[in-house]
């Protein structure tokens, strides 16, 4: 089983996700967040808060599949996310961009 | 001005219930600024809620929580207090006296009933009765299910009725290495259950439980999923329905649903039927329950509000033992004010109220709060909340001297009750994995309250 964030978390960011993960395992840089393969226990509860449909679970797409290796790399050499923040200014055009 | 949450004058927070809502009402409240001491009252030893006791056992990831939960419990503003029963051994009143606040996450520990005839037949349980057994909770220990029969029913199509149908349908070499207790796995691998009937009032397009575990059903060593394809065919609204994006997880499943329809015909000892539009009108039965009728219903309404409607047409279903699993209700405390109809404490955003009044210094989260509904992460965020407008009332909370555990520990020490501590728990909890192991077992549960009060004490 897989739990992924992808590209639509870009400038996006909106973090609503880590406030229902219950094993802290969001992580984030300046762009978007990544979610700690090896801590993630896959219970979906935070897929359907994100406002851009950017987490996936298995049957990941073929088109996100490279961010598997993406969020298994960057999650573990980056800090923890564990609060609500501000989403990016722009996040709500960004959204209606997106087609949400 | 008072200086409530300082080093010299730090927040007393009683948190009563141990499952997730407890867990992390305590995180963000000593996360906070303030300064806050946590007391944690449970009623059983053990910790954990429902992560320990309603997860099923062969799902094993799902009990992670509980690493983070460890650790929360380590920290030194953190403490246990175990096998206390607030409202029985402690009142509500009186932990008013020892605290500043109180946060009650003590979930929703009792089932829906069906108001049917024959509900209390011999042979007709809830599901929490059997996940608690399955589960090794001391409630439910000496809980009897006759599964000699070759047919049992579910009524319900959560997730909780998939773990009791998956639990049911899964042979002992699937269940044997999982924590389940071995007095339930005994008793299953006597089981002559065949078929197993999942019931929705609904149909397919609505039914609650998650694609993921719906599609475990079709992966298991000796049961076949059924559907019948007819039973998929959707009407207007439900295709309405997904046709928005919102409903995007019911999709999922439904596929799930396409995908066990045109399997060839079921070849495993066992079979699991998802059936749907049947609502059980009455269980019938001499000394025991013999067999349910079910109502046919049809969809009735809008887009994502339709209800089933009763179509007037019976029909009888022989099963020889019967789950019901449609939804959970909270309990009361005396001394708390209580919603019967939605069996929440009354509150507003987090706030117990009395009728129209805020009631300082009582907070709810969790299952207590807003009924069952969410998975284990959802009452994180819930908490979070209930927490914060804690933290906004600290300058009107009642800042006069509150004593915390330690008074409270005294008190009932003269009550004869034997206060198990977290340093207790994490005994118990080595013994457990310590039994465990000669089984092949992550751990083999204390399913007896007084079982792991022996334990305690015979190693001093």
């Amino acid at each position: 089983m897989t739990t992924i964030v992808t590209d639509n978390c870009k400038r996006c960011r909106f973090t609503d996700c880590v406030m229902v993960c219950p094993v802290a395992c969001f992580h984030g840089d300046d762009e978007m967040l990544y979610i700690d393969p090896e801590v993630c226990i896959d219970c979906s509860a935070c897929i359907p808060t994100c406002p851009v449909e950017a987490i996936y679970e298995d049957p990941i797409p073929e088109d996100k599949q490279q961010w598997i290796q993406i969020n298994e790399e960057r999650a573990p050499e980056l800090p923890l996310v564990t609060e609500k923040e501000d989403a990016y200014p722009g996040a709500e055009e960004r959204q209606k961009e997106l087609g949400f | 001005m008072s200086d409530l949450g300082t080093e010299q004058s730090p927040l007393r927070a009683a948190i009563v219930g141990s499952g997730p809502s407890g867990f992390y009402a305590a995180e963000a409240l000593l996360k906070s600024k303030p300064v806050v001491l946590v007391d944690m009252f449970e009623r059983l030893p053990s910790p954990f809620g429902l992560v320990r006791s309603g997860v099923a056992p062969d799902h094993p990831k799902l009990k992670e929580p509980i690493l983070v939960y460890q650790r929360i419990a380590e920290s030194p503003q953190f403490q246990l207090l175990g096998n206390v029963m607030v409202g029985h051994d402690i009142s509500v009143e009186e932990l008013k006296n020892f605290y500043h606040a109180v946060v009650f996450t003590c979930g929703a520990e009792t089932d829906r009933s069906l108001a049917i005839p024959g509900e209390n037949l011999l042979g007709s349980h809830t599901a929490t009765e059997f996940v608690g057994w399955y589960n090794g909770h001391p409630d439910y220990r000496d809980q009897v299910f006759d599964l000699s029969h070759d047919t049992a029913v579910i009524i319900g199509q959560g997730n909780v009725a998939v773990d009791v149908c998956r639990i049911l349908a899964k042979t002992v070499d699937e269940l044997k290495h999982t924590d389940i207790a071995k007095h339930a796995l005994e008793v299953l691998a006597q089981s002559k259950i065949r078929d197993i009937h999942m019931i929705g009032r609904r149909g397919p397009a609505q039914a609650k439980f998650t694609h993921s575990e719906l599609r475990e059903l079709g992966e298991l060593a000796d049961c076949d999923p059924v559907v019948d394809p007819n039973d998929l065919e959707l009407g207007s609204a439900s295709r309405e329905e997904f046709a928005d994006r919102r409903n995007r997880a019911n999709m999922k499943s439904y596929e799930v649903m396409q995908g066990f329809a045109s399997r060839p015909s079921p070849t495993r000892h066992r079979r699991c039927h998802l059936r749907f539009l049947r609502s059980p009108v009455e269980l019938k039965g001499e000394e025991r329950l013999e067999r349910v009728v079910l109502m046919k219903n049809r969809l009735e309404g809008e887009p994502s509000q339709q209800v089933a409607r009763a179509t007037g047409e019976l029909e009888e279903l022989a099963c020889g033992v019967l789950f019901r699993s449609i939804g959970y209700r909270g309990v009361a405390i005396a001394g708390v004010p209580f919603d019967e109809r939605g069996g929440v404490f009354p509150n507003q955003e987090g706030r117990i109220i009395d009728g129209e009044n805020v009631v300082p210094g009582l907070y709810v989260a969790g299952w207590i709060k807003r009924g069952p509904t969410g998975i284990i992460g959802t009452n994180r965020a819930d908490s979070v909340a209930t927490v914060k407008l804690l933290l906004e009332d600290l300058p009107n909370l009642d800042a006069g001297s509150k004593p915390g555990a330690d008074e409270v520990r005294k008190l009932l020490k003269d009550r004869d009750i034997r206060v198990v501590s977290y340093a207790d728990w994490q005994r118990i909890d080595a013994a457990e994995m310590q039994r465990g192991e000669t089984a092949g077992k992550p751990r083999e549960k204390f399913a007896r309250v007084e079982e792991m009060l022996a334990m305690l004490d015979a190693s001093g």
